[in-house]
């Protein structure tokens, strides 16, 4: 199944990459991490980008998330053609349009967690009020409303990840990428954040794009897979559970 | 971002690494110290020094002089104005109308003569001058032994240190100045002296002799003038008055403003009524038969220094001749701008040392926060949040170094002046305060240093603003 022919005409995708190109020198080589990927995400879909290292899955997925530019080619988001924008504008996007996940957590060691959620909310000028019971809030629907006040040193790398998904999610974005967001837990934790995310997709309605090199991960919760070797589009096709998740959403109102 | 949370995260970022922030800080502390020490300390000495020439009144003092007195004929800016033979007369009347022109405190006659004096029926032939009852408060009547004039009018003396070595028979060793004036003082105050000098009388018409100088003889001459066409003359008789030696002062007799030279001073009021033989009595014979008292020359005290000259020019209006060391004034002050400057500049040194230690601190903040900074950008934080980020730092360690800093300076003065005040009184010298540290200084340091902070911060918060995030986060 084509991803044209599974998109609604009236429904613009949340994502489209055209003719994405990414090239950059090393010395005198030209590296070209992505080279011409052209694609097309509906909102509400989840989408892992597959491929061996060097790929050139994750240069995707950072043009996508506004943190780094093409050097050739458009990525759209949302109607926003993300190489048009200013630096300002690119801040502003990753404020909050996208939410951003990564494999080594990236929570900022010398803040605790309460504070690691709250600071996308300073960046946005929430309201100091607010943004407290927010923070509160979103660490307890992960499930670390008593660690609230932790180190992310003192905390299980499954513990940092779900404070790192409450962080991601708390200036509401449109977006949620993920970049090997298992790759550093073990299976059984994995799964527990790969439930979570799998639970933002279905009940926010949330468009996820993650990043992984392990398909059976990628079969098991995301409906498309999106293949990439050096740095080209080399296959796309749904999983094994999309028909299961096809059905979830065609009944989803 | 806002600025209390920015304030919140920079606190938060400096006290992460506090040691090295502290460091960083104290070193801005030692630049901000080192630069208000040096600036009090111009400031003081300055304070000190102007204080000192007030007390002197040097700096507020007018000297009037006719422009008939030739003697000072022929000076680049007197050329202008009536010839000196039409030029106005200095006596009494004209004294009055200085003392009321605007800003003026008082104008008083500089009485001044040379005359014998008698001491254990031995005579000392020296300058006698007159001095006013404000001279009490001068600077150099400030160390007097025994005590100023009981009154204005007194028949009272006060002696210069030499002469009253001279009086009990002591030789100064020349080249030292080391004689203690209580010594001095002991046998002499309380004791009378007898002055002789010529009194000028107003005479009846007739009797005609010679003129004479009044400076150096006690002969029992008589001297009139006669030459006036409206028929005014005196005659010079000589007369005796009795003093009482109530001070001995210890005075460098050259370096006195209106007395100078004289070793015997008089209370003004009593020299006034002594109608002393003044030489300007000669040279204004021939015109000036008013009956009035002629001065040769008029001291005008200034409420302030800095009217000196408005007072000079109404007084040159008048069609006097003026003096003030006003111009010496001025050179000195631009002395002390020179001095300031110079102390500014090395104080500044340290300062800008200062500034290159907020530089590495924070460059090497930007190395070890580089992935901070990256995640911070992949979350949303703009080039602008960052860049403030760091200058947040920068200019709170500014602020903190600034605070410290003035009180260290402060400090340092504090310790300077008390251990400069010992020293002092071991000398026997009154305590002095030449350390100062106005409010404007403490004002100018706290912002400069937060100033110098903010630069200093530019480039570091230049450069974690232009990080890449995707190659900050793959940092480890």
């Amino acid at each position: 199944m084509s991803s044209e022919a599974r998109l609604p005409l009236s429904d613009p995708p949340a994502i489209r990459a055209e003719h994405l190109c990414r090239h950059y020198r090393m010395g005198e080589t030209l590296i070209r991490a992505v080279d011409g990927v052209t694609l097309e995400v509906p909102a509400g879909e989840f989408v892992a980008l597959l491929g061996s290292s060097g790929s050139g899955k994750s240069s995707v997925l950072n043009l996508i998330a506004g943190l780094d530019r093409p050097t050739s080619g458009s990525v759209i988001v949302h109607d926003r053609n993300l190489a048009l924008l200013s630096r300002e504008e690119l801040a502003r996007y990753r404020l909050h349009t996208v939410g951003m996940v990564f494999q080594s957590f990236n929570l900022i060691a010398s803040m605790t967690l309460a504070e690691n959620v709250e600071l996308p909310m300073r960046f946005a000028e929430v309201d100091r009020g607010q943004r407290d019971n927010l923070a509160r809030e979103a660490l307890a629907r992960v499930g670390l409303q008593a660690r609230m006040n932790h180190r992310p040193s003192e905390l299980s790398g499954g513990e940092q990840q779900r404070a790192a998904l409450a962080r991601a999610l708390i200036n509401r974005p449109q977006l949620l990428l993920a970049d090997e967001p298992t790759g550093n837990l073990d299976s059984h934790t994995g799964t527990e954040i790969m439930n979570m995310v799998r639970e933002i997709n279905q009940q926010l309605g949330m468009t996820v794009v993650m990043v992984t090199h392990e398909r059976a991960l990628a079969e098991r919760y995301a409906q498309r897979l999106i293949f990439l070797a050096d740095g080209k589009l080399v296959g796309d096709e749904s999983s094994s559970a999309v028909a299961a998740h096809a059905e979830a959403e065609r009944i989803r109102p | 971002m806002k600025l209390p949370d920015l304030t919140e995260l920079a606190l938060r970022n400096l006290r992460e690494s506090l040691l090295r922030n502290s460091l960083t800080t104290i070193g801005i502390s030692v630049g901000v110290a080192s630069l208000v020490a040096m600036l009090s300390l111009g400031i003081g000495l300055q304070q000190l020094a102007s204080r000192r020439l007030m007390k002197s009144g040097l700096f507020d003092t007018v000297v009037v002089t006719s422009r008939r007195d030739l003697r000072n004929f022929g000076r680049e800016e007197e050329r202008s104005g009536p010839p000196p033979a039409e030029s106005r007369i200095l006596d009494e009347p004209t004294r009055q109308e200085i003392e009321r022109l605007p800003n003026v405190l008082e104008a008083y006659p500089d009485i001044r003569f040379i005359t014998e004096l008698r001491y254990e029926d031995k005579p000392h032939l020296t300058m006698v001058a007159a001095l006013p009852a404000s001279a009490k408060t001068s600077d150099a009547f400030e160390t007097v032994q025994g005590h100023f004039f009981s009154s204005d009018a007194a028949p009272e003396a006060v002696l210069q240190k030499a002469f009253a070595e001279e009086l009990l028979g002591k030789m100064p060793k020349p080249g030292l100045d080391e004689t203690n004036v209580s010594e001095l003082a002991a046998p002499l105050l309380g004791k009378d002296l007898t002055m002789r000098y010529a009194q000028r009388e107003a005479a009846q018409s007739g009797s005609s002799t010679q003129a004479n100088d009044n400076d150096n003889h006690d002969d029992k001459k008589t001297a009139a003038a006669d030459q006036s066409p409206a028929g005014a003359a005196y005659s010079v008789v000589s007369r005796e008055q009795k003093l009482k030696i109530v001070g001995i002062a210890d005075l460098d007799p050259e370096s006195m403003r209106g007395p100078t030279r004289a070793r015997v001073f008089l209370p003004l009021k009593l020299a006034e009524s002594l109608h002393v033989m003044q030489p300007t009595d000669l040279r204004e014979i021939s015109r000036a038969p008013t009956g009035q008292p002629l001065y040769s020359s008029v001291s005008v005290r200034v409420k302030n220094p800095s009217q000196v000259q408005k007072v000079e020019d109404a007084i040159k209006k008048m069609g006097f001749n003026t003096f003030s060391i006003l111009d010496a004034s001025r050179s000195i002050q631009q002395f002390f701008k020179v001095l300031d400057v110079f102390l500014g500049i090395f104080g500044s040194l340290a300062l800008a040392v200062a500034f290159i230690g907020i530089v590495n601190t924070l460059v090497m903040a930007i190395l070890e926060r580089r992935r901070e900074i990256g995640i911070m950008k992949a979350i949303g934080a703009s080039d602008g949040d960052i860049k403030k980020l760091f200058f947040a730092e920068a200019g709170a360690m500014g602020i903190l170094g600034g605070i410290v800093g003035v009180a260290l300076g402060w400090a340092i003065g504090q310790v300077i002046n008390l251990g400069t005040n010992v020293y002092l009184k071991r000398q026997s010298f009154p305590p002095e305060h030449f350390w100062s540290v106005p409010w404007w200084l403490i004002a100018f340091a706290m912002v400069f240093s937060f100033l110098v902070s903010l630069v200093a911060g530019l480039y570091p918060a230049g450069r974690a603003a232009q990080l890449d995030p995707v190659q900050a986060l793959r940092y480890e």
